[in-house]
């Protein structure tokens, strides 16, 4: 079984199909990646550099806007992925 | 494709045979639940409204109750209502009466308790339920079939497994001539465009988008972030990190098939019309069943990454996960795996046909297992407060 799914050929982050450790090296598109953290399964991890402000993709489609630098091998969730929908707290 | 079910005075078919006792209002619950407890084979709905409320919140409860006593899945009904509550009673009997069905009514004010209620209310359904008993099933074609899908307690497997299963399985029905019912607009947000690209006529499609509008700006005029209640707590632990991922997990329920239209909580599918249709409801799990079950549908399936028991009162809920942990997990209230998919190399139109085949089984009389420890959640969308 793949560590990861890699769903849309423009998505920057994947699905981990198992819990990942810190520093263990995965295999996306024959591109080695390592993890900076402990992933757990289901959770996303990035596999490209997304700048503070940046988009996030996953499915094809944007999922989000990244909070900080987001760099290759971190894992992505709430605390630096953040939704642009239903923001009253913006307005 | 042929199955058996229950022909109704109005053309309609179900795939059960219930008894249902409705309380007009949150006072007269207590007395129908006990009305039901003495009839066997009755069933009660916990309705928690139905008085002090106003304008379009208090005609949607009417509306909902009605819905549920207008099912297919539903042989006769009894009303019991309070006397002075805001939904009468007897205007739900009619209602449902004028389409052929055993409709009867009780005033608990009226009865002069609740002891005679519950004997006048006995007294008219238990030959309601020696009628129903004699009722011979006969065999009718999928077409006539209404397929309620939902999803809840959502991880990323839902996106990657369970609801693609459901979107096949709902493309298939589609073929064969039935329809079925996409719902949740809160978990639309993000994902619209690609549904809204999918509705056949353009002014069903922009009342979905309006649908979709009016729940954002809801939470916007609110002030508040959505993502305090969207995606839950559970939706986070399990990996999902915002609305709009969840909402493009979410739609992979809708398989492929174009959409026939946008309906509104509650509201019947049009019989001129099968195939895929959006109705507005919230993304509560409870809530959002009860519409489209009130708007139809026979049948629902239900995706569930962390596992939920939920069933209806009258329609049998079919559970499938995507994650194989929840399968292990929670064995009681999960009839598919389609976890499979991700630990197993199982192919998507493999849990597909399996979860189409136990649909069909399921349409027949066998019990899924929501309906076989007696799970029957029920709750009515509030559009606003109560007075």
């Amino acid at each position: 079984m793949n560590a990861v799914l890699h769903i849309n050929d423009k998505d920057n982050l994947v699905t981990c199909l198992r819990p990942i450790k810190k520093g263990e090296k995965i295999t996306v598109d024959s591109i080695e990646i390592t993890a900076n953290a402990d992933i757990p399964v289901f959770h996303k991890i990035a596999i490209a550099e997304i700048p503070k402000g940046g988009l996030c993709y996953k499915y094809g489609e944007i999922i989000g806007d990244a909070l900080e630098d987001i760099h290759t091998g971190d894992h992505v969730h709430v605390h630096n992925i953040e939704s642009t929908r239903g923001r009253g707290d913006k307005k | 494709m042929k199955i058996t079910g229950y022909k109704r005075a109005d053309g309609k078919y179900g795939v059960r045979n219930h008894l249902l006792i409705i309380p007009s209002s949150v006072c007269a619950a207590d007395t129908a639940q006990k009305i039901a407890a003495m009839v066997p084979g009755a069933i009660s709905i916990p309705n928690q409204h139905g008085c002090c409320q106003i304008g379009s919140d208090l005609s949607l409860t009417q509306k909902t109750i009605t819905g549920f006593g207008l099912n297919p899945n539903v042989g006769a009904v009894l009303v019991v209502g309070l006397g002075c509550d805001g939904v009468q009673a007897k205007s739900v009997a009619d209602e449902i009466a004028a389409t052929g069905k055993s409709a009867e009514y009780v005033v608990i004010q009226e009865c002069g308790g609740t002891s005679k209620t519950i004997a006048k209310g006995v007294e008219l359904a238990a030959p309601m339920a020696r009628d129903l008993s004699k009722q011979e099933k006969v065999e009718f074609d999928m077409s006539e079939l209404v397929l309620a899908m939902e999803c809840g307690g959502s991880d990323p497997t839902s996106g990657l497994a369970s609801n693609p299963s459901i979107g096949y399985t709902a493309d298939k029905l589609i073929a064969l001539g039935g329809s079925a019912i996409l719902s949740e607009t809160t978990e639309v947000i993000g994902a619209e465009h690609l549904i809204a690209a999918r509705f056949e006529e353009d002014d069903q499609r922009e009342k979905f988008l309006s649908q979709v509008k009016n729940v954002e700006d809801r939470a916007i005029m609110m002030g508040e972030d959505l993502r305090s209640g969207q995606p839950t707590p559970g939706n986070k632990v399990g990996g999902l990190s915002t609305i709009e991922e969840k909402s493009l997990g979410c739609m992979y329920k809708a398989g492929t098939s174009p959409f026939k239209g946008a309906l509104d909580y509650a509201e019947i599918v049009p019989e001129d019309k099968h195939g895929m249709f959006f109705m507005d409801t919230p993304g509560q799990d409870i809530d959002s069943i009860t519409g489209m079950v009130a708007g139809g549908a026979q049948v629902v399936v239900f995706s569930t990454g962390r596992g939920t028991p939920t069933g209806s009162p009258i329609a049998p809920v079919i559970k499938i996960t995507g994650n194989p942990e929840t399968f292990e997990n929670m064995p009681d209230n999960i009839d598919v795996n389609a976890g499979r998919i991700i630990s197993e190399g199982a192919t998507l139109p493999e849990i597909g046909e399996e979860l189409f085949e136990l649909m069909v089984k399921v349409c027949n009389g066998e019990q899924t297992k929501a309906e076989s420890l007696g799970h029957h959640e029920f709750g009515i969308y509030k559009l606003t407060g109560t007075f």
